[in-house]
Order: structure tokens, then C-alpha cells, then sequence
């Protein structure tokens, strides 16, 4: 057992994956000073430097993982993605479909993602929804070390690409690279059983498509992901000073989606609420209603999302993180409508501080 | 490879392009169709010189290739046909024929072969030291952002690659040397790298060529660039209009309207006209005029009845493999 943050703990389950399979390598940007742990241990021919071009190392990647390797391809954010999403959706996610079955990409594409730090749109997006309604790609978001490190063991033995996100958030190697965690002034104030905890040594596999239960509690189910999950918890404890008592599911991988314990859970509350920093519509959010939908589950439901462009200024970036505020607001609406059996639609508040919706 | 080795792999590639612009046009292959006639010397050329081991990434006109590397007629032809003894078991298609056996596999993203070839050959290196990978595209593809940064990624990790360049002069309808700056031997020797031209219509040239690049990509010398020019005498894909107008002159003023109703003026309607004309005339260059194939070439080397036989053995290969699809489906 050992005391890891996040990034620390993906780096461990790659260590201990690395030393018993020579096939995985590690290729992106920086990778020698990111993964300088791994790059003084195998060599720079396992953990490859690459130029500034998604495009192809990500296609290389691909192209590895069909000729026998198993890649591990660094995005360093998710923002960047979107310069090389072809060989992700185009060509890892449709090869074994394509081939009859007969051909996969076994390659995991780390990047970290998520907001709430002061980068603004380009750097802080989760995008773990679209990614999400590829089919053929796995995407896990895990919301501890230990998951982290699990979910980075079972990518090995999953047939088929695997995107794992990291939540800059959750993170301190992230937040001291880029928040200034040690500048004075610029403190996030991030507790500190959100950016340690403990990893078995060696960790343990978690299996994909098994959420996991943070928090139990008869009257709400929030549903969530990554920093998600502990602003929710966050919340449950205000909650529950107003008598209200909730359960907090944890999904880890949002595709496969753990369907069955989402109904499960859900089946009996007074409501369901979803939390989730990804953008609202067509998103996980929208799947997660949907799945309750026609499951047949008869529960009020809500969300707590990012709708639009994550702004810069902190009060205008939080308008768009799904904080404990918000979470608080939409619960108690949402509990309140139920108790009156009415059919007004529960808006999230607090998106209008924007101010710029006037326009749209 | 000798030259009769050569020529009846080229005898095959041609009868099995034949054949399935033939299913095609009949109505049993679904969607487009881009045949690789045309290329056969180019494809030739390459697949004498692989190896067990050895990659082929390819373009979205994979089949020559594929039936110079030994991939079973049949199973490609059933997969044309969307049947479960396809070589995907109907999943694929004619843009994605994928043979794990032979590492090969194509794409139908122009410019993918790249970037997938170049993972390839990395893959390659470190599990199959000594083999090589063999990325196809066309002229039209080297103006893709991923094939220009691969050329990079290739020379800076030094794979074992080759890049072969098939410059039919065409990018769908656009001629590209319109659209392309500069020169693509420039482009991949600003990358570092050793860039050579070489008749594509000419096997024997192709063969001598490729082969030098793989020996050194063998040798750990890194990644060529291989520009190998031809001719696209069937157009982008079967029933390509621009073809068709130029098969058809009667369909031709089907297509004008379109392409100068919108424009103002008589003078810019007669621009309009004059480069649909330019672009016709080059269709028609290509349809006609130059001498396109590289069969009769690679046949002149010898003798009469040695092409004749060949060419027999090839047409009574394909023309099984073709009926015993059809029988399968029924037809």
C-alpha cells in the first residue's frame, strides 16, 4: 500500500505493466520529463519522444497496436485531441468491426482533461461524451489513484482502444505544473483526499463497465465522474443536514456504462442527478437519462453540466463547473418537485451568471 | 524478381481489377469502387521484394497489392460481394480489406496509410527486426497535415518505412499539381530523407528502385520516399463522371449547365467552360491519348507465348475465384 496522487498512481500501473510486457511503449509529447520515472527505467526506446503532431503519432500509434504492440499514447489534453481524432474514431474503434473481428488496436490514449484551474476553453474541457458515442472505444475517468491504477492494468487486457482521462483537478502533478499549486495567492484549495489516496502494490486491476458506490443514501442517486464524484460527496454532507440523504455512484468508465447498476440504483429514489463537467446536451448526461428512459424507470431527473464555453475569469469558470453550489440548488428543486408532483423542468441556475446568454 | 515473375503477377492484378469492375458494374459490389488499373507495375514492383513480416498499409485501392502479396482471391472477392466468407466477413468492404495474416490492411481516409504505416514499420522494428512496412498513397494525399507530419515522425524515429507516392496527377477531379507547391521529392527530402522518381508505368524500374529503398530501410537506414508517376485510366472511382463524359460525349450537356448557370457574366462563364474544357481534355489525355499501361511494356520483355500463357493462367485463376463467389451467392 502506498499514498499516491492520481498521475502517480497511472505511472505505477504502467511501471509494473511495462516490466511484464515488453510490447508496451510509451509515445507523446515530453515524454522523457513527464514520465521521467519510467524513461530512466526502459529507455527511450519505450518511452519515445514525439514532435507536435498528434495526427501522427496518434495514427502511429494505431498502426503499432495492429502490428503487435501495445501503445500508450500520450494527448497531453484532451483539448488536443481534436487535431487527430481520425485514427482514433476512423481507424482504432472501427478495425475489428471492419476486419470481421479479426484485427484490433490494443492502444491506451492517456490525456489529462477537465477544468476549474483557470486555462479557459482550449485546456479544460472533459469531451469524455463525445469520445463516449464512438463505438468501439472504451473511455474510462477515474475518480481515485487506486481506480486510476486499476483501470490502467485492465486497458491491457481490453481488446480495443482505451481512452483514460485525468482529471487536472485530482491531480497534483497536473495542478503544480500548471495551477501554481505552490504559488502564492493562486491556492485552488483543493482538499487533500481529493489528490491522494491509497494504491495497492501492485494495484489492483478494476474491471471496466463496474461502477462503484461512494456514498448510500435512500432519497437521491447523483450520478458522476472524476472530480465530479467528491464535489458531490461534498454535497451530500450539506444535504444531509436538511434531512436529505443521497447516493453517490461512481461510474469509472463511462463507455461501457455500467447500465445495469445506474437502473438498480436509481429504481426507488426520489430523484436522479446527474453531475458531470462534460458540455450537457447529447453528452453523458443525456445518455444516462436516456438509459433510465427505457429502462422504464420513472424518476425525476436533472443535471448539473457545463452548457457552453468554459470562461476564464474564476467567478465565470464556475459558473460553468458543476460545484457544490450548484449541485445543492438543482438537488433541492429536484427533491421539491417531486414532493409536489409537479412538472415544472428543473433548470440549473446557476448557468445565467455567464451573462452572456442574453445573445443566444 | 524476374521479369516473367513480374509480368503474371501483373496479369493477375489486371484480370482481378477486370473482374471487379465487371461485379460492379453488374450490380454486386455495393458503393463506390476504386480500381487500381494502372498501378500494376507500381504494386508489382513491391510486393517481389516482401517478405514474411513485412507491412503494407494501403489506400482505398488496395486489391493489386493485395493480390501480389498472395491474399486469397476469393475470400476478397466474397467481401466485395458482402459475404460471410469475405476476408471480414462482409464487414469491410472494398475500402477495408484487412488481412491480420499478411499485416496488410487499407483505409478508406486519404492520407491514413501514412501515419498507420509509419506505426507499422515501429511495431515492425522492435518485434520482426529486419522487416519493412509499405505505405501507399497518392499525389492527391500529400498535401494532408498527418502524411507531411508523419515524413517527419518517420526520419526523426528513423523507422523502417517506405513511402510510396502513386502520382496519377489527379486529386478526384482537381489536377493537383494546381493545389500542390513546391515538389513532393522536395517536400520529402526537406524532411531529410532520400526521395526518388521513378516511371510507375516501367516494373523493372519500379522493382530496382523500391527494392534499394527497403534494403536500406532493412539495414536500419530509415525511411524513403519513393515517387512512382502513372495514369488513373478508369477515373476516381467506377462510373467517375468526368470519365463518363469523356466515354459519352451525349452526357456532357447534362453536366454544363450546373457549372455555368451559376455564373455571372459571359466572360466568367467562359472561364468556367474553359477550365471544365482543360479538365475534360486531361481526362481524355489519360482515357486515350498516353500510353497508360504498364502491361504491354512489362509483356515486351518476353516472349510471345510466355505473355499468351500467362495471361491464360491468370484469366483461369480469376475467372474461378469469380464463379465460385457467384455460385456462393447464389447468382
Amino acid at each position: 500500500m502506498s499514498r499516491l496522487g492520481l498521475t502517480e498512481a497511472i505511472d505505477k500501473a504502467l511501471e509494473v505493466a511495462m516490466a511484464d510486457d515488453d510490447r508496451i511503449i510509451v509515445i507523446g509529447e515530453d515524454v522523457p520529463m513527464m514520465r521521467a520515472g519510467l524513461f530512466a527505467r526502459f529507455g527511450p526506446e519505450r518511452v519515445r519522444e514525439a514532435p507536435i503532431s498528434e495526427g501522427a503519432f496518434l495514427g502511429a500509434g494505431v498502426g503499432a497496436a495492429l502490428g503487435g504492440l501495445r501503445p500508450v499514447i500520450e494527448i497531453m489534453f484532451v483539448d488536443f485531441l481534436a487535431v487527430a481524432l481520425h485514427p482514433l474514431i476512423n481507424e482504432a474503434a472501427m478495425v475489428d468491426t471492419l476486419s470481421g473481428g479479426r484485427w484490433q488496436a490494443p492502444l491506451l490514449v492517456r490525456a489529462a482533461c477537465g477544468g476549474g484551474y483557470g486555462d479557459a476553453g482550449q485546456h479544460e474541457q472533459s469531451l469524455w461524451g463525445m469520445l463516449g458515442s464512438i463505438p468501439g472505444l472504451a473511455v474510462a475517468v477515474p475518480s481515485t489513484p487506486a481506480d486510476a491504477a486499476g483501470l490502467t492494468l485492465s486497458a491491457f487486457d481490453h481488446f480495443g482502444p482505451v481512452v483514460l482521462l485525468e482529471h487536472k483537478l485530482l491531480s497534483t502533478f497536473w495542478l503544480e505544473m500548471l495551477a501554481g499549486r505552490r504559488r502564492p495567492g493562486a491556492e485552488l484549495d483543493i482538499p487533500e483526499s481529493w489528490l491522494r489516496g491509497e494504491v495497492s502494490d501492485p494495484p489492483a486491476p478494476v474491471p471496466f463497465g463496474e461502477a462503484v458506490i461512494r456514498r448510500e443514501g435512500s432519497d437521491l442517486l447523483i450520478v458522476s465522474v472524476a472530480v465530479g464524484v467528491h464535489r458531490a460527496l461534498q454535497a451530500t454532507e450539506f444535504l444531509a443536514a436538511e434531512g436529505i440523504e443521497a447516493t453517490v455512484l461512481d461510474l469509472r468508465t463511462i463507455c461501457p456504462l455500467d447500465r445495469e447498476q445506474l437502473t438498480a440504483q436509481a429504481a426507488g429514489k426520489r430523484g436522479v442527478l446527474v453531475v458531470d463537467e462534460d458540455y450537457g446536451p447529447y453528452g453523458l448526461s443525456a445518455e444516462i437519462a436516456a438509459t433510465l428512459a427505457e429502462a422504464g424507470v420513472e424518476v425525476p431527473y436533472a443535471r448539473v453540466t457545463a452548457t457552453g464555453v468554459i470562461p476564464y475569469a474564476p467567478r465565470l469558470e464556475a459558473s460553468q463547473m458543476p460545484g457544490v453550489d450548484r449541485i445543492l440548488a438543482v438537488a433541492r428543486a429536484l427533491l421539491d418537485r417531486h414532493a409536489r408532483h409537479g412538472h415544472d423542468v428543473v433548470h440549473d441556475v446557476a448557468q445565467s451568471l455567464v451573462g452572456l446568454d442574453e445573445r443566444h | 524478381m524476374n521479369p516473367e515473375a513480374l509480368y503474371r503477377q501483373m496479369a493477375r492484378m489486371r484480370r482481378f481489377e477486370e473482374a471487379l469492375g465487371d461485379l460492379h458494374a453488374q450490380g454486386y459490389v455495393s458503393g463506390e469502387m476504386h480500381l487500381g488499373v494502372g498501378e500494376e507495375a507500381i504494386a508489382a514492383g513491391v510486393t517481389s521484394h516482401l517478405r514474411e513480416g513485412d507491412a503494407l498499409a494501403l489506400d482505398y485501392r488496395p486489391t493489386p497489392v493485395l493480390v501480389g502479396r498472395g491474399v486469397d482471391l476469393t475470400s476478397m472477392l466474397a467481401e466485395m460481394l458482402g459475404s460471410e466468407q469475405g476476408l471480414s466477413r462482409g464487414h469491410g468492404g472494398h475500402m477495408h480489406l484487412l488481412s491480420p495474416e499478411h499485416l496488410a490492411l487499407s483505409t478508406g481516409i486519404v492520407g491514413s496509410p501514412a501515419p498507420l504505416g509509419a506505426g507499422l514499420a515501429l511495431a515492425g522494428a522492435r518485434l520482426r527486426p529486419g522487416s519493412v512496412t509499405v505505405a501507399f498513397f497518392g499525389d492527391g494525399a500529400a498535401n494532408q497535415g498527418m502524411v507531411l507530419e508523419t515524413l517527419n515522425l518517420a526520419v526523426v524515429w528513423k523507422l523502417p518505412v517506405v513511402f510510396v507516392c502513386k502520382d496519377n496527377g489527379w486529386a478526384v477531379t482537381t489536377r493537383s499539381a494546381r493545389l500542390t507547391a513546391g515538389t513532393l521529392t522536395g517536400r520529402a527530402r526537406a524532411f531529410g530523407m532520400p526521395a526518388i522518381r521513378v516511371d510507375g508505368k516501367d516494373v523493372t524500374k519500379v522493382e530496382r528502385t523500391v527494392g534499394q529503398a527497403m534494403e536500406r530501410a532493412r539495414r536500419g537506414g530509415g525511411p524513403s520516399f519513393v515517387l512512382a508517376s502513372c495514369r488513373r485510366p478508369r477515373g476516381h472511382f467506377e462510373d467517375d463522371p468526368l470519365v463518363r463524359a469523356v466515354r459519352h460525349p451525349s452526357e456532357l450537356w447534362g453536366m454544363l449547365p450546373d457549372s455555368t448557370g451559376g455564373a455571372p457574366g459571359l466572360g466568367q462563364r467562359l472561364k468556367v467552360l474553359g477550365r471544365f474544357g482543360r479538365t475534360l481534355f486531361q481526362v481524355m489525355l489519360d482515357q486515350w491519348i498516353v500510353r497508360w499501361d504498364p502491361l504491354p511494356r512489362a509483356a515486351r520483355l518476353l516472349p510471345r507465348d510466355t505473355v499468351r500463357r500467362i495471361d491464360a493462367e491468370a484469366a483461369g485463376e480469376v475467372d474461378m475465384a469469380v464463379r465460385s463467389v457467384l455460385e456462393e451467392a447464389g447468382a
